[in-house]
């Protein structure tokens, strides 16, 4: 690993002050992703700032009709709160199949999104339940957040706080995971609301995304059978070792299928 | 070279403090610098849980943790399970079920079953693997390793009972 400084304040005010004066400033949150692509040197930053030590950071609320998550709550902590289980019990599943115990024990919200990696999990929750992201200067929307590879709506030094997740009136999230790391091979976020039906998708291709003639489709007749016939094309798909792009395609279609048998059955 | 820092926690009950550059990994320190060299580096990927052991009451991968974020933490290794010239039921259990066999990844195991029993004292098979998932075992010894984690239950069971 690159050498680097490392601080950790006591709050978040202090953290974006370092930030600025840093050279090549990133923020460490759970760093089960940053601390593994720094051994690859993928990323040698100047000064890290660990935001374990601020402590408005972390927690879990009701606030209205939302779930507000703070940014550094692990995962670990989200899969086994009670009011995660009460909320958008859709939610718990899907942060207690990331990775593994230890990973979910240190790896956090804010982190896992900003990062945005294209086969991780919470990204499709943020899309499939239309939450909103706050950051220190502003709130963006779920839909806006997620640009692309690997890419977000984030502006330089700017600093997740927590994410609301309106709560659905059902929603479940089915994943075919890849054996080795957990992450997901496709995973899709169905969540039925006030606001009609949304379907996300993230593991198929290079960012997650929202299959809205789908979503259409649902708000008319929400069964299983809906799903067939709405794919994402082959050529849009990732291709790699783990699968290949007319495999992740076909999943797609499966995995939306299992996702809304489970809401019509009650089973979430 | 960014400064040296001196890191204080406390290591299976012992207060040690260790220097180290930033980006020292926690395994690293234990390993080389403290002379617990009962966690074992695996794969250095956080996948295999080789390097397991315990922070404030939660299994981590001592591989994907950096030292400087340990300070004033709780890290429990598998060099203090032992008491008093007695193995602990896990360890016991290990030995008796045949829960190993070229041994590499039974610290983390352990450490990490550990943790496993405290949060759930009797879990049922398909539980003990769910949540034994973040460790590997090449030799693939695994129903042994569920069989050694039922054996060290239920004798933290009975002798709570």
């Amino acid at each position: 690993m690159q050498d680097f400084s490392y601080q950790r304040p006591a709050a978040l005010t202090a953290a974006i002050e370092a930030f600025e004066q840093a050279e090549d400033g990133r923020f460490l949150a759970g760093g089960q992703t940053l601390l593994p692509v720094m051994k690859h040197r993928l990323a040698t930053p100047s000064d890290l700032i660990d935001l374990a030590g601020i402590s408005d950071l972390e927690g879990i609320s009701i606030a209205g009709s939302a779930l507000s998550i703070g940014a550094m709550t692990t995962h670990a902590r989200v899969a086994s709160a009670a009011e995660v289980h009460d909320a958008i019990p859709a939610l718990a599943k899907l942060a207690g199949c990331i990775g593994d115990p230890h990973v979910r024990n240190r790896g956090t919200l804010g982190g896992s999104i900003a990062n945005n990696d294209p086969a991780a999990d919470y990204p499709a929750a943020v899309a499939g339940l239309n939450a909103t992201v706050y950051t220190d200067r502003r709130r963006i929307a779920g839909d806006d957040f997620f640009t692309g590879f690997f890419e977000t709506a984030l502006e330089e030094g700017e600093l997740i706080t927590r994410v609301e997740f309106p709560v659905a009136a059902a929603a479940c999230y089915q994943k075919f995971d890849d054996p080795a790391s957990g992450y997901a091979v496709v995973g899709v976020f169905v969540s039925r609301g006030s606001q009609g039906v949304r379907v996300a998708v993230t593991g198929a291709t290079p960012c997650v995304f929202r299959m809205r003639d789908l979503e259409a489709a649902l708000n008319r007749k929400f069964t299983p059978e809906t799903v067939s016939g709405f794919c994402v094309p082959e050529e849009e798909c990732n291709d790699d070792l783990h699968a290949t792009a007319a495999y992740r395609s076909h999943l797609v279609g499966v995995m939306a299928t299992r996702a809304v048998a489970a809401i019509t059955d009650g089973e979430m | 070279m960014a400064k040296k820092q001196t890191v204080s926690f406390t290591l299976n009950g012992t207060q040690v403090d260790v220097v180290v550059e930033p980006r020292e990994l926690l395994i690293h320190s234990l390993r080389e610098k403290l002379q617990h060299t009962g966690p074992h580096i695996g794969c250095e990927t956080s996948h295999c849980g080789a390097c397991t052991v315990d922070i404030d009451g939660m299994s981590v991968k001592s591989c994907t943790v950096l030292t400087v974020q340990c300070q004033d933490a709780e890290v429990l290794t598998i060099e203090g399970f032992e008491q008093g010239g007695e193995l602990h039921a896990l360890q016991e259990g290990f030995t008796q079920e045949h829960g190993l066999q070229c041994g590499y990844c039974t610290p983390g195991m352990i450490t990490r079953a550990y943790r496993l029993l405290k949060e759930n004292p009797s879990p049922s098979e398909e539980e003990i693997r769910y949540w034994m998932a973040g460790n590997l075992c090449r030799c693939t010894g695994y129903q042994n390793i569920v069989k050694a984690v039922q054996y060290a239950a239920n004798k933290l069971s009975s002798a709570s009972a």
